[in-house]
């Protein structure tokens, strides 16, 4: 009846489990009485949970990565108190079994459902207003693919208190993760999270390259997009073009422990290579992914706070393409050490190289682009200059990666995990986090508080350094990743030093979330109506802060790159004025059957992991018939009459008025 | 001049920038979407192609093809994409019966074609050839499933336009959901001469 | 006035020696350790060749980066600096936005940079691959490695021994490893002589390695392999040919023997910090058919031993791409 799942399931003998869940319970219990107390559930169905609008999608995923970074985090402050006690024969507090899932979830969580979340919800956020766009191309599907998301985040999260989470490592390598080695229901859980949030992301890709393809407002040709666009339309091709191979990967993996295939096994014939092949050729273009829109959020950030011009845009442009190219064809430095000819890894190794060619030239722009201007020293600029230092030595250690003969004695080090997080914390973490800063404006219409933001900064920084700079040297005397306990006591100092490193970082997300809440309580001091307040360049600024649900009551024209910047040089500058005239505006409703469509998709993912089959047929048939609902629906959008927008937009102005 | 830039050109409301999900933007997505599952199943040829000695003792390509089935069932999914052509034909003429008449013709002929298959299936499975036996039957079984698994997903939503059609007749919401079934359709026939040329074709040859 | 000036510059200074001072002694006490531990840095102060040559390497492609790496650093604080907003002495140029000049410079400094690293990585690759012999007058000896959850399985084919968790090899004398796993993939390292190389069951993979100061070096798996991963070490002795034959005679002198279907299967069963064990007799064939019983059915095409097969299989499998 149950499959797989009995109460033994849950792990009422792990305390530090259970301390967890109670804390998650009593955290979820509060937030819904509160909802109940307040009577917001009808508010947050119809404002929120139904929503097609891509701001409040935008807003939602950014929620959804700052729960989770802080899961995530909570993951790596245990692992380095573990590193920080086990050493010289000492177990520490966490027995491999704990620890093993722990490095896990860390890297699945921080990847998955923070930085994807993040760089997803501020496309959502930005891209449609950069592009002087009502919405995206398919509103409905925009919904679904959160709720995809979210389902995937709600199955890592069951993993804590119903079963477990994969033993094998974030990619969770076969044979490792083959039904022979990982009989427990923990990597099932991985690919159920995986497999339907990666579907989510998919359709996301399709949804952005759709819409910067074919919404843009008039007379913005290609090489007139802002840049954080265009890096957005690059990552979309690239998730097009890569996740299928991840979706791929995983279904192969779940006919292997599902249906006993023989795709990576170790007998009858599999072949574990071609799964470090396939998920690295959907892993490397992942990580570009996550960086290009980055390099957009700075990019951005960089011309707004010099007041000048970005320098080189168009050999931006072509950089970011070059990379988008070249990331499918750097797959195997993945793994040199598996034993390819020498040309095969001195071919992989210098395509990967010759990535840095163009990472390089965007630094140079950056770096041109605050040349002779005046620079700022707002947050995001803070967290920008963070990021060029940081992101340049990461960069210079990954080339050392490259070079096949040095990766055969830094493969699997510590090298390696201090080389990712140089550039996924120096680059995406430091980038969303500009990007946040930037647009939170532009989403609520009040600023975010500076001291905090840049007290975050420092910590951040600071605490990167002291964290990941000790892995480094250790590195050299033969740390590797992923040890529950090492031997040589000589690598305590260490690993308390990146123990010491992680806390600053802690002190860092603790500085993030003060910052929210005090900007939240004076947010009348920091309110700003005008929807420009940094003076900005792009056309998201020209709309309110917030915008109205349909953005621009009026689509603008754009016959510049800083089409919003050129429009505030021309004589007499640009004035916020009622226009004189409306029209309908066509757009999307709301829907029920994207929310639907994920909560059935917990309930197959959740029936699918314990072997529960009737419960699975009920979640798949749940799926189809919300979609045949959807299919049959004719009642999908509506025009907003004139005298409405009229309304909404006079409100605005009046309320601009009294602020100013 | 510039002032109002922001509320100047939109004298037409409706015109071409208030297309949400019209027909063009459609159908447009939907050849992005087909670019991705092209991957999928670019994944899969690679993953047989890799497999293809992985036969563990087991037989393999040379040893499992029938072509005369195979010949048969290529033959009913080519015409079938023929037949759904002539329904496109009568969905530009505005032709709402024959619409439904050829949307029948080739559901029948697909169904014809997912039988074949499950047929084929059954019988390897039978032989104790089951994508259990070794990696390259499981890279057999998991590419041509896959694309059956597609024509049976076509095969479902054929059904449903055929329905909705003949309840809803040929409105801005069913021809451009028609036009992407279409392309569906071609893409399977496309994909499925793939499968034949490089599993059966080349399979038989070795 | 001035007399408190230079008192005050003097006490600055004073304090800044104290702080340095302060700053040494943490420095010493997070170093020490490392320092004093007698083995130095596995891959800064190698006992191998392949070591050797793989040290000089990191610092050669480190230096070259540093040609590009230094200067944007400076570049970024000098123009954050300079270019500051309440800095109006400074050039503003609110719509420069191009320079030929410039993007020439940004565009070749890591062409010419990357082209070096690229002549070295091409020269390396090839120097360096794992699978070459090593050039030297010694005769090569040959040492299969067997990867076991969670253990190491040494067999000397020559010697006709085998050890678990305790590997010896002669000094200065190339060592070709031929490395297999039973179990999940892992990598096989002793970072103190060089190069790792991934044992998949099989797959009968290659490394050779020559260890040129007597010693012992710990060993490891560094490819994350389940529940024992972190205990999964073994010593390698780099010894005296003396010393080397008097360790085999130890091992002959083992009341245990191995074969594959016997104990090997039970020594397979997955175990934690496992002991070392010395078997005195194998058979000739041990890691061929460790590697053959993966191999189910048969046939000849996949059929493990022989160094030409290997490279057949996983050459075009690691080269494969995935789309």
């Amino acid at each position: 009846m149950f499959g797989k799942l009995s109460l033994d399931s849950i792990p009422f003998h792990e305390p530090i489990i259970m301390v967890t869940v109670a804390a998650i319970a009593f955290g979820a219990a509060t937030v819904v009485g509160l909802l109940t107390y307040f009577r917001k559930w009808g508010y947050l169905w119809r404002e929120w949970i139904t929503s097609i609008d891509h701001k409040k999608l935008g807003i939602m995923y950014f929620l959804v990565a700052l729960v989770m970074l802080i899961r995530g985090f909570a993951d790596a402050i245990m692992m380095r108190t573990q590193q920080a006690i086990a050493a010289g024969g000492a177990e520490g507090y966490l027995p491999p079994h704990h620890y093993d899932q722990i490095f896990t979830a860390h890297g699945v969580i921080m990847i998955f459902f923070v930085a994807m979340p993040m760089v997803i919800g501020l496309m959502n956020l930005v891209v449609p207003l950069q592009i002087g766009a009502r919405d995206v191309a398919f509103p409905f599907m925009n919904n679904l693919s959160f709720w995809l998301t979210a389902a995937g985040v709600v199955l890592v999260n069951l993993s804590l208190f119903v079963g477990e989470f994969a033993k094998t490592g974030w990619l969770a390598y076969a044979p490792l993760s083959g039904i022979k080695y990982s009989p427990d229901v923990g990597v099932d859980y991985w690919i159920w999270a995986l497999q339907i949030s990666g579907i989510g992301t998919t359709l996301t890709g399709i949804n952005f390259f759709v819409t910067i393809l074919k919404m843009r407002t008039k007379g913005m040709t290609m090489f007139r997009m802002p840049i954080f666009t265009w890096t957005s339309l690059c990552a979309n091709v690239l998730i097009i073009a890569s996740f299928p191979i991840l979706t791929v990967t995983i279904a192969l993996l779940t006919l292997d422990r599902y249906l006993g295939f023989h795709f990576f096994t170790n007998d009858m014939g599999g072949n574990m290579m071609m799964y470090v092949n396939l998920i690295w050729a959907w892993g490397h273009p992942e990580v570009y992914i996550l960086i290009l829109p980055a390099f957009g959020v700075f990019s951005e950030v960089i011309a707004t706070f010099t007041k000048k011009r970005l320098f080189g845009y168009k050999t931006m442009v072509w950089a970011t393409v070059a990379i988008t190219i070249l990331s499918f064809v750097v797959w195997l430095h993945h793994f040199f050490t598996m034993g390819a000819g020498a040309n095969v890894n001195a071919f992989f190794g210098i395509t990967t190289m010759i990535i840095a060619i163009p990472t390089g030239v965007k630094i140079f722009n950056w770096l041109f682009t605050m040349y002779r201007g005046r620079i700022q020293f707002t947050s995001p600029v803070l967290w920008t200059i963070g990021f060029i230092i940081t992101f340049t030595l990461g960069g210079m250690t990954g080339v050392m990666l490259a070079v096949p003969g040095a990766n055969f004695v830094l493969h699997n080090s510590l090298f390696v995990i201090a080389h990712f997080h140089n550039v996924i914390i120096g680059g995406v973490v430091f980038g969303m986090l500009a990007g946040l800063t930037f647009w939170f404006p532009k989403a609520f219409g009040f600023t975010l508080n500076e001291k905090w933001g840049k007290r975050s900064f420092w910590c951040w920084l600071v605490g990167f350094y002291m964290a990941f700079m000790p892995l480094y040297a250790l590195s050299f005397f033969g740390a590797m990743r992923r040890m529950q306990s090492y031997e040589p006591t000589a690598w305590q100092p260490l690993m308390i030093v990146a123990w010491v490193g992680a806390v600053i970082i802690a002190m860092g997300i603790a500085c993030l979330v003060i910052q929210i809440v005090v900007s939240v309580k004076d947010r009348e001091q920091n309110r700003d109506l005008t929807g420009d307040p940094w003076d900005g360049r792009t056309l998201e600024w020209a709309a309110a802060s917030p915008p109205a649900h349909y953005n621009f009551a009026h689509l603008p024209t754009v016959s510049s790159i800083d089409a919003f910047w050129e429009m505030k040089q021309q004589p007499g500058g640009f004035k916020r004025e009622l226009a004189s005239k409306f029209e309908d505006i066509h757009m999307p409703k709301n829907t029920t059957e994207g929310p639907l469509m994920g909560l059935f998709s917990i309930i197959f993912g959740f029936a699918l992991i314990w072997h529960i089959w009737w419960l699975a047929i009920v979640g798949g048939l749940g799926i189809f018939i919300t979609f045949m609902f959807r299919i049959f629906n004719n009642d999908t959008d509506y025009y907003v009459d004139a005298a409405e927008v009229e309304k909404i937009e006079r409100a605005y102005y009046k309320r601009l008025e009294v602020q100013v | 001049m510039a002032t109002d830039t922001l509320k100047q050109h939109d004298a037409h409301a409706h015109d071409g920038h208030e297309h949400h999900d019209t027909g063009a933007i459609k159908v447009f997505g939907f050849w992005v979407y087909l670019m991705s599952d092209l991957v999928i199943f670019g994944t899969l040829f690679a993953t047989f192609a890799v497999l293809l000695s992985g036969t563990a003792g087991g037989p393999g390509a040379s040893d499992i093809v029938e072509l005369p089935l195979i010949f048969i069932s290529t033959i009913f999914l080519l015409v079938s994409s023929f037949t759904f052509g002539l329904a496109i034909l009568a969905q530009t003429a505005g032709d709402k019966g024959a619409v439904l008449k050829w949307l029948a013709v080739t559901f029948l002929l697909g169904l014809g074609f997912i039988c074949l298959e499950a047929y084929e299936f059954h019988h390897l499975i039978a032989e104790g050839f089951g994508p259990d036996r070794s990696a390259f039957l499981s890279g057999f079984f998991t590419l041509v499933g896959t694309h059956g698994l597609h024509v049976s997903l076509g095969l479902v939503w054929i059904a449903i336009m055929f329905f909705q059609i003949s309840k809803q007749g040929l409105t801005d919401v069913t021809k451009p959901r028609m036009l992407c079934l279409s392309l569906f359709w071609h893409f399977l026939d496309i994909v499925w001469i793939c499968v034949f040329s490089f599993v059966y074709l080349f399979g038989a040859m070795s | 006035m001035l007399q408190g000036r230079k008192a005050f510059l003097h006490w600055g200074r004073e304090m800044r020696k104290r702080n340095s001072l302060k700053y040494l002694s943490v420095m010493t006490w997070l170093g020490a350790p490392l320092l004093l531990s007698g083995c130095g840095s596995a891959l800064m102060d190698p006992s191998g060749e392949v070591g050797q040559g793989l040290k000089s390497l990191i610092i050669t492609a480190f230096g070259l980066m540093l040609i590009v790496v230094i200067p944007v650093i400076v570049m970024t604080i000098l123009f954050a600096w300079k270019y500051r907003g309440t800095n109006l002495a400074a050039k503003y140029t609110p719509n420069w936005e191009h320079s030929n000049v410039i993007e020439v410079f940004v565009w070749a400094i890591p062409c010419v940079i990357i082209l070096f690293l690229a002549i070295l990585t091409w020269q390396t690759s090839h120097e360096y691959d794992p699978h070459k012999p090593i050039a030297s007058d010694e005769e090569t000896m040959t040492i299969d490695a067997v990867s076991l959850d969670w253990k190491w399985l040494f067999i000397y084919p020559e010697q006709g021994v085998a050890s678990v968790n305790e590997l010896a090899m002669p000094v200065d004398r190339p060592v070709h490893f031929r490395v297999t796993s039973a179990t999940v993939m892992n990598s096989f390292m002793i970072p103190s002589l060089g190069s790792q190389i991934y044992a998949m069951a099989g797959m009968d993979n290659d490394v050779y390695l020559e260890g040129n100061e007597i010693g012992t070096y710990r060993g490891r798996s560094t490819n994350y392999s389940g529940e024992g991963f972190s205990e999964m070490l073994f010593d390698a002795h780099v010894t005296s040919e003396e010393n080397f034959d008097a360790w085999i005679d130890e091992v002959r002198g083992s009341s245990e023997s191995l074969t594959f279907e016997g104990n090997y299967q039970d020594l397979a069963e997955p175990s934690i910090a496992h002991p070392i064990e010395h078997f005195s007799e194998v058979p000739s064939d041990l890691y061929e058919q460790i590697v053959g019983s993966f191999h189910t059915g048969g046939e000849s095409s996949h059929h493990a031993g022989s160094h030409a097969d290997q490279e057949e299989q996983s050459m075009p499998m690691s080269a494969q791409a995935a789309e």
